[in-house]
């Protein structure tokens, strides 16, 4: 059935489908719609599920932990802050392997306040062992919180599912929202192996010496590894539901292109204007979107890039002191495989600033007319 | 002293002579080989609880001396389900495994077991929200006055006039505990009590009552620490006895926030002199500074006294009669 959904609520929506049992969040501009319209559904029956206002992130997602430790589908929504705040705990979900899904609205960190479009937050989480996707249109946030549960519970690993701050958080977009059934014949109860039982007296998290540290982080990177399979594998039977399909990474006018654009979340769809106005000006340029970025999809970009020589890289985010973090990740698992096309790096949108078509196209002619882009960062748009 | 709490264990103890008639279960749920130091009062604090909890039960346990106590990964020295989590969030993750039990259908008491520094300083945030939320959970501080597991640094529980290693003499710590039964009480939760592993009974009996309450139940144990406290391992007992029958350490309970009953009236005048001198942290107090101390502890014992006796006991609230329907 179509609804015209704001992005916010496609998560819910999501988390409705998904039938998540235990929500526990804390109210951050610009997430909030995401809970209330859940508190909205636990409390007229809709949603059989336990609401807890917490008093702070930090507690939103220990609630979370402890619900998903005691073998239910948890959930919860946050922002920028918040999600700072969570810092520690989304290691131990992480960590725990627990199967969490969390949506973040991308939104910068203070300070200065700014309440606007900025991927650092969640970047800055991605050491913390959460799977993480970005999405670029409110049916992509929907059904990918359905998606996110699908994964996280085959491979016992939480997922941070990313949408930027008011571009899709608080725009109106027709989203289709799939029937009970569909979503219930794509995604199975919960039913994990290790669970807190009272009747079993197992201990969850206790110290570990350095004799099984170790074992137990490479767990969590072969948990990783599988995932990034079975992320395929759940969006070609998605498709096959819903006519809707999503891999790790997909590509806009990729054929022939010599120059590819990369980024993350909405920033791709504005990329797709810039690129058909570089084609018709006879540039061969197209478009390749990260929409999975933990795990990190080196094989699926090497093969993307194919025989691209230039990447030009969107990073709504910055790591001070480095630059863009998908430029230097994507340039580490490049140069892993030997491939070394040019990576002209740009800095675009942080704090809500616009990023046009214009400055796009902008971009890629510097990559064009410049046989290397030498080292450094660009700033798109960086007022004099 | 020591030699009575001894032999309580694995007898049917008729305690008349301390007023009350509580047997101590002879089940045990806490296991041979734990790493809690000799005379651990946290040791014997968990044990107790468990006892007057039963099988049914889920620990929720943030960083504090009992994540290590109770054993090694692969390993844990109680026979109930122990979930480990951080530091400030025991209440937070005891909510989060209630709705899931609430969800599941699952009967089970869910258990924060913190120390003092998870429950007085980083935990109290997670904790004051829990209780105005009224999730069902029984949160236990187990408080040893101090942060022993990283070594001993002053927390807000520890008392005026300690040494620590974050308060060495002369910079000893010169502010007073904090009223975390008072804290706790003023949320209007259903049960709020102390207790200390010196009488067992006592503690055994409120952990049978805060269990037979819905809602948020609070209870703080002293449970002395021997290496903390610059004591040996065989006055963790005696100590517990005597930080109440000083009156130091009052053992009460208070029901939604306001009935207030001191569930061990000491007997006989028993100066704290006796108690601080037993140990090493308050080895370099003064004649004045332990008279001050004296004066402070008849002060409040004087005014618990009077709020004990008040008619309605601190004023009730609305629908809640003043009968008190304790067995």
């Amino acid at each position: 059935m179509k609804r015209v959904l704001e992005g916010n609520h496609a998560a819910s929506y999501g988390a409705l489908l998904a039938r998540v049992e235990v929500v526990s969040a804390y109210p951050i501009t610009p997430q909030t719609q995401i809970v209330e319209k859940l508190a909205e559904f636990t409390a007229d029956g809709r949603l059989r599920a336990r609401f807890l206002e917490v008093e702070s992130e930090h507690s939103a997602m220990a609630a979370c932990i402890g619900a998903s430790q005691a073998g239910v589908r948890a959930f919860t929504a946050t922002s920028s802050q918040g999600l700072a705040l969570m810092h520690e705990l989304l290691h131990w979900a992480g960590a725990g392997r627990l199967p969490i899904v969390l949506v973040n609205v991308n939104r910068a960190l203070a300070p200065p306040w700014s309440i606007y479009a900025d991927q650092t937050d969640s970047l800055a989480q991605r050491d913390t062992g959460w799977m993480q996707i970005y999405c670029r249109s409110n049916q992509e946030v929907l059904d990918s919180v359905l998606l996110a549960y699908r994964v996280s519970e085959q491979v016992g690993l939480p997922t941070m599912l990313c949408l930027d701050a008011f571009l899709l958080s608080h725009t109106s977009e027709p989203v289709d929202v799939p029937e009970q059934a569909v979503a219930d014949a794509f995604l199975p109860p919960y039913r994990p192996v290790l669970r807190l039982d009272p009747a079993v007296p197992r201990a969850f998290g206790g110290l570990a010496g350095a004799d099984v540290f170790m074992e137990i982080r490479h767990q969590a990177q072969e948990a990783m590894d599988r995932a990034l399979s079975l992320i395929v594998e759940a969006g070609e039977e998605y498709r096959a539901l819903t006519g809707r399909g999503y891999g790790l990474v997909d590509g806009y006018r990729t054929a022939g292109a010599e120059i590819l654009i990369l980024g993350m979340g909405t920033i791709a769809t504005t990329a797709e204007a810039a690129v058909d106005e570089l084609r018709e000006a006879g540039i061969p340029a197209g478009l390749l979107r990260v929409r999975v970025f933990r795990p990190f999809p080196a094989e699926a970009l090497a093969r993307g890039i194919g025989e691209a020589r230039k990447l030009v890289v969107l990073d709504r985010n910055l790591s001070p002191g480095s630059g863009g973090i998908l430029a230097t990740e994507l340039r580490a698992a490049l140069l892993a495989r030997d491939l070394a096309p040019g990576i002209w790096s740009y800095i675009a949108g942080l704090g809500g600033r616009d990023v046009t078509p214009a400055a796009i196209v902008s971009a890629c002619r510097e990559a064009v007319a410049e046989p290397a882009p030498g080292p450094g960062i660009r700033w798109l748009g960086l007022r004099a | 002293m020591s030699d009575f709490g001894f032999r309580m264990w694995g007898t049917r103890c008729n305690m008349n002579a301390l007023g009350h008639l509580t047997e101590i279960p002879r089940e045990e749920y806490m296991t041979p080989g734990h790493l809690a130091c000799q005379g651990c009062g946290a040791a014997l604090a968990m044990r107790l609880l468990l006892k007057g909890l039963g099988p049914d039960t889920v620990l929720v346990v943030p960083a504090c001396c009992w994540s290590v106590i109770n054993g090694p990964w692969h390993a844990t020295a109680v026979a109930v389900p122990f979930l480990h989590t951080a530091f400030a969030a025991a209440a937070s993750t005891a909510a989060g495994v209630r709705a899931a039990f609430a969800i599941r259908g699952v009967r089970a008491s869910v258990v924060a077991w913190a120390g003092d520094g998870g429950t007085f300083d980083i935990g109290l945030q997670a904790l004051s929200g829990a209780a105005e939320r009224g999730s069902s959970d029984l949160y236990v501080c187990y408080d040893n006055e101090a942060y022993m597991n990283t070594g001993i640094q002053r927390s807000s529980a520890t008392p005026w006039g300690a040494w620590t290693m974050t308060t060495p003499v002369p910079a000893v710590k010169r502010r007073p505990k904090k009223p975390i039964l008072d804290i706790m009480a003023a949320h209007r939760i259903p049960y709020a009590a102390t207790a200390s592993v010196g009488h067992p009974e006592d503690l055994i009996a409120k952990v049978r009552r805060a269990r037979a309450r819905e809602g948020t139940r609070f209870l703080h144990i002293l449970a002395p620490c021997p290496p903390g406290w610059r004591i040996l391992p065989e006055q963790t007992l005696h100590l517990a006895r005597l930080a109440v029958e000083t009156r130091l350490f009052p053992l009460v309970e208070v029901e939604d926030g306001a009935r207030l009953r001191i569930t061990v009236m000491p007997r006989g005048e028993r100066s704290v002199r006796e108690y601080l001198a037993g140990q090493g942290r308050f080895q370099h107090l003064a004649a004045d500074e332990i008279a001050a101390i004296q004066s402070a502890v008849e002060a409040a014992w004087a005014a618990l006294l009077a709020r004990a006796a008040r008619p309605g006991n601190g004023g009730e609230p609305a629908g809640h009669a003043g009968n008190d329907t304790r067995t």
